[in-house]
């Protein structure tokens, strides 16, 4: 019983990208999402683009702390565990850009002074990590039922020295990049969540990278879309 | 400058509102903006060039549409909050539009008022009884609110009991409070759940399904063995049977109803009434 419950709960699709040998230009890895794999979280997602793998669960609208909860909204939190060792200064700083991306599309006011978990677990790491932990979230928090009013998806750009962007870069392709910049946008307008960047870009390479990220977004939510109808297709 | 791509009619949630009555029953994402049928005249196939013009351009037929679960009105138009299936229900009589809802899966209860749940009594202060709930905190239950209790008459309820009762403050501002009476003070079936039994968890899509009025999962468990049964709308269940273990094989039933088709629930049915 608890196989089939697990194939039923499961839905893989691929990503509509190109064919395998990703040349310099747009294109992601291949995607895969399984929803609801957990059965003690509200909500689970576990998402891979390539070979980084990123599992998420979310709790909520729960009980709070009377130290933490906010009169008029929900408090978000985040937990990013990395795959060895302890959590660490950048994984803070990474659990601070998720939650405040996170906080933008949650209609939290809906329960105010509760709260609401969001649990990340790095599975495997194999280069544009805070993409995949962005879409993980996503994924995580419409199976959970919390209220929002978008969806939302990472996207990671790297620059090399010679200006070529290249979406969703694996690790050497980060270490080797002059500059990496990971955007977070919503499924409305793709308007920009949020971004974080690190190197050495000029203000008409970020606009480009903005705009590749734009069209890529449009894969991932088709994805989420395909992936989403297939699993109420089933009930 | 490179500019942001322009995206064509496929872009997912954005760039055009659908119409809620031709998307009814399909998958609905979060962000979506459905139009009500009052809008789409207005709204037309044509877009902003073919508006036609008309002369009392401000009075619309105002039909009151009830929007139900999973939607949020925004502006004129209904925004979708959860993903599921949108669903409409046309009512019987009357010039209300009906009522549009999202029917999602979920596992986490929200306190609605009216509900009937099902609690377990996790403290006693003073005049109240705090009952968990499932939500975000606990209820509380008045000593009075049962049937035939006065002050001196106290209703007899251990921390630890099971209770059956509905919720009559239940908001988002507020803590909810539940009663074990109706309006008319009678019991009307709730109250403290016996002490056996068995207490379980599933999702609420499918407390949903079961209590639906033409469903037959609960006729056909009622043939198998005699039972009693409690269902709260806060996703427990309470089961009894007559041993123990037809009570644990009801529940593992229960359980994986949620995902089996008709057919193998019926072969499994077929499977345990025979032994």
């Amino acid at each position: 019983m608890e196989g089939s419950m697990r194939a039923d709960a499961k839905v893989c699709s691929e990503a509509g990208t190109e064919s395998s040998p990703r040349g310099p230009g747009c294109s992601l890895r291949h995607f895969a999402c399984e929803q609801n794999l957990l059965s003690r979280p509200d909500g689970s997602a576990s998402f891979l683009q390539g070979d980084t793998s990123v599992l998420a669960g979310v709790y909520g609208p729960a009980e709070v702390k009377v130290s933490k909860e906010i009169f008029n909204k929900a408090t978000l939190e985040v937990i990013l565990r990395p795959k060895i060792g302890l959590p660490g200064v950048a994984e803070k700083s990474r659990e601070r850009l998720i939650r405040n991306t996170c906080e933008a599309v949650v209609l939290g006011a809906l329960h105010p002074r509760t709260s609401i978990t969001v649990v990340l677990q790095v599975v495997s790491d194999a280069g544009s990590l805070l993409a995949c932990c962005l879409n993980a979230a996503c994924m995580a928090l419409v199976d959970a039922g919390v209220p929002m009013r978008a969806l939302f998806c990472g996207v990671t750009c790297a620059l090399d020295s010679d200006g070529t962007l290249v979406l969703d870069p694996t690790v050497k392709q980060e270490k080797e990049a002059r500059a990496v910049l990971t955007f977070a946008l919503d499924s409305v307008e793709r308007k920009l969540l949020m971004s974080t960047t690190k190197g050495l870009y000029s203000d008409a390479e970020l606009q480009q990278c903005l705009a590749a990220a734009q069209a890529a977004s449009q894969h991932v939510f088709r994805f989420y879309r395909e992936s989403l109808q297939r699993r109420y297709s089933k009930s | 400058m490179a500019e942001a791509v322009p995206f064509g009619a496929e872009s997912l949630a954005g760039g055009r509102a659908r119409a809620a009555r031709r998307v009814l029953d399909q998958v609905v994402l979060p962000g979506e903006e459905l139009l009500l049928p009052e809008q789409e005249d207005v709204e037309g196939p044509g877009g902003a060039g073919e508006r036609p013009l008309r002369l009392n351009a401000g009075a619309r037929s105002r039909l009151r549409v009830v929007c139900g679960p999973g939607l949020r009105r925004c502006g004129d138009r209904l925004l979708v909050t959860k993903c599921g299936r949108l669903r409409h229900k046309d009512p019987g009589s009357g010039s209300s539009g009906g009522v549009y809802w999202v029917d999602s899966q979920q596992k986490r209860y929200v306190p609605v008022k009216g509900d009937h749940v099902i609690g377990i009594v996790t403290a006693k202060s003073g005049d109240i009884f705090k009952v968990d709930v499932g939500g975000s905190e606990p209820a509380s239950l008045s000593y009075l609110a049962f049937e035939g209790a006065t002050k001196r008459n106290r209703p007899n309820v251990q921390v630890g009991d099971l209770i059956y009762g509905q919720f009559v403050v239940a908001n988002k501002d507020m803590e909810p409070e539940m009663v074990c009476i109706d309006s008319c003070g009678r019991a009307n079936g709730m109250g403290v759940i016996g002490h056996d039994g068995l207490l379980f968890k599933v999702t609420l899509g499918l407390i949903r399904k079961l209590l639906a009025p033409d469903c037959e999962i609960i006729q056909e468990v009622g043939k198998l063995y005699p039972l009693e049964i409690v269902f709260g709308m806060n996703g427990r269940i309470w089961v009894k049977a007559k041993t123990i273990q037809q009570t644990l094989i009801l529940a593992n039933i229960l359980e994986a109803c949620e995902h089996m088709t008709a057919d193998q629930r019926k072969q499994i049915f077929a499977r345990l009434a025979e032994s």
